[in-house]
């Protein structure tokens, strides 16, 4: 089954078509990467997903239903999560607060099974011992992480991530990578990506856009192969 | 938790002391605090919307005079008794901050400002035009003999000092657990990323008018008590220096912090009284000192202790 679809999802800014009649479709458990040229119309198409943007016209189902014409923090309440492109934390609260705010809205737990659970999911992204910290006084590298965290503590069906490996360094990277493999098969992720290495070590299909338009969809493989993308996006090689 | 023991401790503290302080001192310092709890009261309402929901209202005066109309009013027009015309006040400003905030809430930033000031002068304007039953700037006085609840008379001195305690406890201890509580955490992530907020999964809007009705109605209770303790209910309180009022004790006292609005109203209110004392210039003598204290402490009073190592201060 399909967790998330949109058929002909269409949004342009002026006179220029961000995203061009988009028909999409992950099934539940999948690691979907989006790539795609700048400017292709990656952002702009999940941001009309999750709600951030409005669609023109066409439709996004999710878990079933229409959702087109909800709001975006009813869509994000449905099972989705949400981490920005340019890092967007509460550089003012504290890791700890980041984190508890995602899942003190999902659960109505007792104060200490929230503590708990927020610990959880911060060691698991390696910032436990800096739960304490203002968001704000943590490195580029951390915030992005501590981004990660907010959406890991939502537990969602569906955890749209937008370069979310943009300024981490090689040692997080691969633990980036790691994570999203221990997360594969229960959650299904939606990774706008740049770095080829993670979206090919992690990715099981692959959707390319390009002028707003899906220029190909496949395996890594298959798209690696293809010459319509080569020409595009990964330069003749 | 140690850091909650800190807070609850200094929420006690802080009202042990205000109750201890009427033994203390001296009966005009008595009159004075009686009068700093009521105001505090607006503050502390105040605060909510502006210190942890970061929306910034010039026209917060339409709710205290809600409150202080909707008292004084039917006592004085229906013959209302103390206790179910404090009601009045009470519902009346919720529903005019119910109204207020649905419209205002599709501004935002200066734009806020502005509307919430238009309907606080078309509020004004109001209490002015109809001035044949609020007698406009000059106002009324509400009887002494009515203003009694359970048999307790309201204007004797030491009453008036723990009715005063007592509604300034209530809002005080209300917005401390508020502010800790999930729907607080929200405020002040949708005060500090209002769009990370939003795609938490929050609804934004729906927690910003339940801030405003919630900061309405505290600011009301406190119009509500003043003419109730203080017998007079006028069009000044609705003008536009008592929208600022509030502004200026919880930027003085900390914005943000449960026990800035206290402070701040408490340093005001005795700034005007020792400057005057001192020179007929007074405002020049306060409007120096808050210039210092937007210098060198732009978090405010409390703020600035926070800053300073007490980091727990809620």
């Amino acid at each position: 089954m399909n967790l998330l679809e949109t058929r002909c999802l269409s949004r342009s800014f002026g006179g220029l078509k961000a995203v061009d009649n988009v028909d999409f479709a992950v099934p539940e458990g999948q690691v979907r990467a989006l790539i795609g040229p700048n400017g292709a119309g990656k952002s702009t198409f999940v941001a009309a997903v999750c709600g951030r943007i409005r669609a023109e016209s066409g439709s996004v189902h999710f878990d079933g239903k229409d959702i087109s014409r909800l709001p975006a923090h009813r869509r994000i309440e449905m099972g989705m999560a949400y981490t920005f492109q340019i890092t967007s934390v509460f550089a003012n609260l504290t890791a700890h607060e980041n984190v508890a705010l995602g899942v003190r809205r999902i659960a109505r737990l007792g104060r200490r099974d929230i503590d708990q659970k927020v610990m959880e999911v911060l060691d698991r992204v390696g910032l436990a011992e800096r739960s304490d910290q203002s968001a704000g006084d943590l490195s580029y590298g951390h915030q992005r992480l501590l981004e990660i965290a907010m959406g890991l503590g939502q537990m969602p069906k569906l955890f749209i991530m937008d370069e979310p490996t943009q300024g981490l360094a090689e040692g997080e990277i691969e633990e980036f990578k790691h994570l999203i493999r221990q997360l594969a098969g229960d959650t299904t992720i939606l990774l706008i990506e740049h770095n080829m290495n993670v979206v090919m070590e992690t990715a099981e299909q692959i959707t390319v856009l390009n002028s707003g338009c899906v220029l190909a969809e496949g395996t890594p493989e298959e798209v690696r192969a293809n010459s319509d993308v080569q020409a595009a996006y990964l330069g003749t090689g | 938790m140690t850091g909650n023991l800190k807070e609850n401790s200094l929420h006690v503290g802080v009202l042990v002391i205000l109750a201890a302080l009427f033994f203390v001192v001296s009966d005009y310092h008595d009159g004075n605090l009686a009068r700093i709890m009521v105001l505090a009261v607006y503050a502390v309402g105040y605060n909510l919307l502006f210190g942890y929901s970061g929306l910034l209202s010039l026209g917060h005066a339409l709710f205290f005079a809600a409150g202080m109309y909707g008292l004084g009013l039917s006592m004085n027009l229906l013959g209302f008794a103390a206790l179910p015309a404090l009601l009045v006040g009470i519902v009346f400003s919720a529903g005019v901050s119910a109204i207020v905030g649905f419209l205002a809430l599709r501004t935002s930033g200066v734009a806020f400002m502005i509307v919430t000031l238009m309907f606080a002068q078309a509020g004004f304007l109001t209490a002015l035009h109809f001035g044949e039953y609020t007698r406009g700037d000059e106002g009324f006085v509400i009887q002494q003999a009515s203003r009694m609840i359970a048999g307790i008379d309201l204007s004797a001195h030491a009453n008036r000092y723990f009715a005063a305690f007592g509604f300034f406890a209530l809002s005080y201890v209300a917005v401390a657990i508020l502010v800790r509580s999930p729907f607080g955490r929200c405020l002040v992530a949708i005060r500090e990323n209002e769009e990370r907020a939003r795609m938490l999964g929050y609804d934004v809007w729906m927690h910003k008018y339940l801030a405003v009705i919630a900061s309405g109605t505290i600011s009301g209770l406190s119009g509500a008590a003043y003419a109730l303790l203080f017998g007079y209910a006028g069009a000044t309180f609705a003008s536009v220096q008592y929208s600022i009022l509030p502004l200026l004790w919880v930027l003085l006292g900390g914005a943000g912090t449960t026990i800035g609005p206290l402070i701040g109203t408490a340093f005001a209110f005795y700034l005007i009284d020792l400057a005057s004392e001192i020179t007929t210039a007074h405002l020049l003598v306060v409007g120096l000192t808050i210039v210092l204290l937007t210098l060198f402490a732009p978090q405010g009073i409390s703020g600035e202790l926070r800053r300073r190592g007490l980091k727990w201060l809620p």
